[in-house]
């Protein structure tokens, strides 16, 4: 039976994202972000975001840009360089919120989206800064004999999940070649509009060929439109297809060392199409 | 595989021998050490005298033998299939036992990397609060402070991300049961929390340096108890393995250098 047809183009994607939407971003850290689909929305004039990302490069380039209002995260980091330069220079400047979770909270907030119910009861916030930056964090107490009191993670509900795969096919299914998945299946069942771009789009035969059942990680109940970046990962690692580029990431670090080095910085990566960006980073 | 160094134990083979040591009886646990130092420690643990403790490749792998940092695609043998997702099973079971390092520390052990400052607009941005709130409460936790100073070792931490001991003591107790710091390893020393009230105490200087430095370095008044002995030596096999197997790069004397 043919799959049905979800192929969309970037330009798709970014018209489907608008001011003041909550964007959930796959990936971890400097590793298998949606950076063409990142790219985009950089271009175009939306605002006002809330982020909800295991964070790396496009926290930073996303606030660098004016789009974010609020970045929900645990960590935004490059991996190879700990921290986020655009990142920190937004947050020192008091220019975006944010919301402070523990790692382990944020998949409980992904979960219990994706599972549809309010919350999920946690032990993990208890005793730490968490309760205090989170006012409105409330805890919950087990109606069994136990009576213990847990935090009730609320559910982080996405209007929009944008996740970068291996391979995918016209249907919207998508395969995870790395060795970690990361979140991103979560990202997409906590979303109402769920977006996936992949390096390749192949025939669905092709997929057992490249990879074990398990890595079939997206089903198409998951997303609604697939968009082919070949590389549209760079500059995170997106391994087997391809390491981090290490040198770009440095020279996105030098980026936010001054005004002059974002505008050349923009001039030449960003104020540009995909294809251009690519060929310049070639 | 290297040039095998030579000569007497450097200040960064001594700080790898106290960080093996916090994992000492642990037995079957997942030692997870965070950063070079703490990893090239946990290795010499498992690689020596505690050899059922269960470890990962630094990514989604759990391996068997002992690799070497920073090599690029050593040969592994693969023991189990550990991605992010499977850690938080890993870390709510309590069946771990993690070292992170620390922007900011305090007396009682309550630990933060989130940031400094207001929240709203903090002076110095850090990581965020990875997983130190459920690490803590959780898990046995050790620190690895490379640059053991006054600005480190603080009367007060901006933010809480791990959990310190009087915090925990205010904790129930089916929660506190699982909290568990063990030691903070330094470039300069080797702290734990054996004192009635928790505190940190002074366990033991590296040699070359006296107790008056690490107290100078220190903005908490620390415990320090009358005979405050040197931190141990590597022996001539943990040496070996450090020096040959697990650092060949050499990536720890980056770390910490040698006095």
């Amino acid at each position: 039976m043919p799959v049905p047809d979800k192929r969309v183009t970037i330009d798709d994607v970014v018209a489907s994202i608008r001011d003041g939407m909550t964007v959930g971003i796959g990936g971890w850290g400097s590793r298998r972000k949606p950076m063409a689909l990142v790219r985009a929305l950089l271009r175009s004039p939306v605002r006002d975001l809330t982020i909800v990302s295991y964070g790396g490069p496009e926290v930073g380039l996303l606030c660098k840009a004016g789009k974010v209002r609020r970045v929900v995260y645990s960590f935004v980091s490059l991996d190879s360089i700990a921290l986020e330069p655009h990142f920190r220079n937004a947050r020192q400047a008091g220019a975006v919120q944010t919301t402070e979770l523990d790692e382990g909270m944020f998949l409980l907030g992904l979960q219990a989206a994706a599972w549809r119910v309010p919350f999920l009861p946690t032990r993990v916030g208890l005793g730490s800064d968490v309760m205090r930056l989170n006012p409105t964090l409330a805890t919950v107490k087990s109606p069994y004999a136990d009576g213990e009191v847990l935090v009730a993670m609320p559910a982080l509900d996405l209007d929009v999940a944008l996740v970068h795969m291996h391979r995918g096919d016209q249907g919207g299914t998508g395969q995870c070649l790395g060795v970690d998945p990361y979140f991103d299946d979560l990202m997409c069942m906590a979303a109402r509009r769920r977006f996936m771009s992949v390096e390749k789009i192949v025939d669905t035969d092709e997929f057992l060929r490249l990879g074990p059942p398990q890595s079939i990680r997206i089903n198409r109940l998951m997303t609604d439109g697939v968009v082919e970046t070949p590389h549209g990962a760079h500059f995170t690692e997106c391994v087997p297809d391809y390491k981090r580029d290490e040198a770009f990431q440095r020279e996105y670090v030098a980026s936010a060392k001054s005004d002059d080095a974002w505008d050349a910085f923009r001039a030449k990566y960003l104020d540009v199409a995909e294809d251009e960006y690519q060929a310049a980073v070639l | 595989m290297s040039t095998v160094r030579g000569g007497p134990p450097t200040r960064a083979e001594v700080c790898a021998v106290a960080l093996a040591e916090c994992f000492r009886g642990d037995g079957e646990l997942l030692a997870n050490p965070i950063g070079t130092l703490p990893t090239i420690g946990g290795r010499l643990a498992k690689a020596t005298f505690e050899p059922a403790l269960v470890m990962t490749d630094g990514e989604a792998l759990l391996v068997e033998n002992i690799l070497p940092v920073g090599v690029d695609a050593p040969e592994k043998v693969v023991a189990g299939y550990n991605p992010y997702r499977t850690m938080f099973d890993v870390v709510w079971s309590g069946r771990r036992h993690i070292i992170m390092g620390g922007s900011q520390l305090d007396a009682y052990g309550n630990q933060n990397f989130a940031f400094i400052g207001p929240p709203e607009k903090p002076t110095t941005q850090l990581l965020g609060m990875r997983g130190a709130p459920g690490n803590t409460i959780h898990n046995k936790t050790s620190y690895w402070i490379s640059n053991h100073s006054t600005r480190v070792m603080v009367p007060e931490v901006s933010v809480v991300c791990g959990v310190g001991n009087d915090r925990a003591a205010n904790l129930p107790p089916e929660i506190a049961r699982s909290h568990h710091l063990v030691r903070v390893v330094t470039n300069l020393c080797v702290c734990d929390f054996d004192t009635p009230e928790r505190r940190m105490r002074l366990r033991s200087v590296h040699p070359g340096v006296s107790v008056a430095d690490v107290v100078a370095a220190t903005g908490f008044e620390l415990a320090i108890p009358a005979d405050v002995p040197e931190s141990r030596l590597p022996t001539d096999d943990e040496l070996r393995w450090i020096r040959e197997v697990i650092d060949p790069l050499g990536l720890g004397e980056e770390e910490v250098r040698n006095p």
